[in-house]
């Protein structure tokens, strides 16, 4: 769930159901299948368009509140070297935010719009930012976790069809390595560290565990199917699939350490599948539904600064401009 | 087009008690029920130049109300790392280009290979000359 579609059953039938002038889906899937990319000025299925903006607008707002849990720790940064690490990072979360807003604005939807959509609650972001981060080694587990599982979602995608998702993520993902780093160099620190330390670690370990195995979405078994979106490459991997992989990555980094996962069934098959409990799929549908931790407080956070700073943009605003839409 | 008020819901509020101090001492309830209105402003095609010497590329877009303002936001999104000699912005609505249905007029362009070097060979003739002038 973070540049990830997810269908309900309804969407899924109308999205299978849609009918396009049958010359012009053979041109542009014949182009897609070229292995080309689609351009914001050229001719695309209204379902295309329509689930692109919903996938790069919910990656961007996923950018902009993800930095939130974070931005609360650069005033209590344990020393100079990690403050500015986190800083450089929030910045980068919001910048990636900016450039995905653009991607999703060369298709028709306004920047304003978007944030309006965000604070009114119709358009969503990834769940994970919707837990606290309550110490510092919270900032360890997202900075290398929740970043590691992102550049898997990213990477992944990057290999899209659309031209101006993918040169954004591009950039994204060689920002993202060094948050990775980063995460990762905080991480070693602390599970090298002192007891105290290692404790702190390994406690914001078990809680970021459950919230990391929902991060992918659910199981394949219980999502919708689309193959148009596969066929027009706009989903690339199932949810499985990138968990799997993610799993694959990560959960070695995690044991070379000798920290543990809060996860007794957690092992990988002979066939090379990880299999995990049940990571209690309720709770990942309550707090999509807004009945998390941290709902309340992100979209709060977000509508004070949209509203408190509104001003400011009104006083920048030259009436005589006429807003167009961004070329690429 | 249909107001941006339109869009925000007036859910019942209740006091946010947050891990981070700074949001403890907002006044999150002040604005909460502040008027919307819409306002858009224009976008900017930034390019940016690596090295001296080197071809500026197109490295995307920022919101700006004037060209001063476009210029700082290009230099925080689009120069954060690595090098940079310098940026130009240029208001979107002032480039003109192509339609991407005209994208045929260059489809026949690769086959003019007499444009290229590649097309002129001439070794063949001079090696025939050669041997038939005992050269």
């Amino acid at each position: 769930m973070y540049g990830n579609t997810s269908l309900t059953a309804e969407e899924a039938k109308v999205l299978n159901a849609s009918v396009e002038d049958p010359q012009k889906l053979e041109a542009f899937e014949a182009r897609i299948t070229r292995g080309e990319k689609i351009e914001p000025g050229d001719w695309m299925p209204e379902q295309y368009r329509k689930q692109l903006i919903r996938m790069i607008e919910q990656h961007a707002h996923s950018e902009i509140v993800g930095a939130l849990p974070e931005g609360t720790w650069i005033t209590r940064a344990p020393n100079f070297k990690r403050k500015l690490a986190l800083i450089a990072k929030v910045q980068d979360e919001i910048g990636h935010g900016q450039l995905l807003y653009s991607a999703a604005e060369t298709l028709g939807k306004t920047r304003e719009q978007m944030l309006m959509d965000l604070l009114s609650g119709k358009s969503k972001y990834s769940n994970v930012f919707n837990y606290p981060a309550n110490t510092w080694a919270d900032m360890a587990v997202i900075g290398f976790l929740v970043d590691g599982a992102a550049i898997v979602n990213q990477i992944i995608n990057s290999k899209g069809s659309y031209g101006p998702y993918c040169r954004a993520l591009e950039r994204i993902c060689y920002e993202e390595s060094f948050h990775l780093k980063q995460g990762h160099d905080n991480f070693v620190y602390l599970a090298t560290g002192t007891p105290v330390q290692r404790a702190m670690l390994q406690e914001a370990l078990n809680r970021w565990y459950r919230p990391l195995l929902h991060f992918f979405g659910p199981s394949d078994r219980d999502s919708q199917h689309s193959e148009k979106l596969m066929k027009w490459r706009v989903k690339l991997a199932s949810n499985d699939d990138m968990r799997n992989q993610f799993l694959d990555q990560y959960v070695p980094k995690i044991y070379e350490l000798g920290l543990t996962l809060p996860d007794p069934e957690l092992k990988k098959g002979d066939d090379g599948i990880w299999v995990f409990g049940d990571p209690d799929w309720d709770e990942f549908k309550r707090v999509i539904n807004g009945d998390g931790p941290c709902n309340k407080e992100r979209i709060e956070v977000r509508r004070y600064s949209e509203l408190a700073h509104r001003w400011v943009r009104e006083a920048l605003l030259n009436p005589n401009e006429k807003y167009a839409i961004p070329m690429a | 087009m249909k107001s941006n008020t339109d869009n925000i819901t007036s859910s019942p509020r209740h006091p946010i008690t947050s891990l981070d101090p700074r949001i403890n001492r907002l006044d999150l309830k002040r604005v909460a029920e502040g008027e919307q209105t819409a306002s858009h402003l224009v976008t900017w095609e930034v390019f940016h130049q690596e090295k001296r010497g080197k071809q500026p590329t197109h490295a995307g877009i920022v919101h700006a109300s004037t060209p001063e303002m476009a210029l700082m936001f290009a230099k925080e999104q689009y120069a954060r790392r690595g090098k940079t000699t310098n940026l130009w912005v240029v208001k979107t609505s002032d480039v003109y280009t192509f339609s991407s249905e005209d994208e045929e007029i260059f489809e026949t362009t690769p086959e003019k290979t007499f444009r290229d070097p590649g097309f002129y060979k001439v070794r063949e003739r001079i090696e025939a000359y050669q041997a038939k002038n005992k050269i």
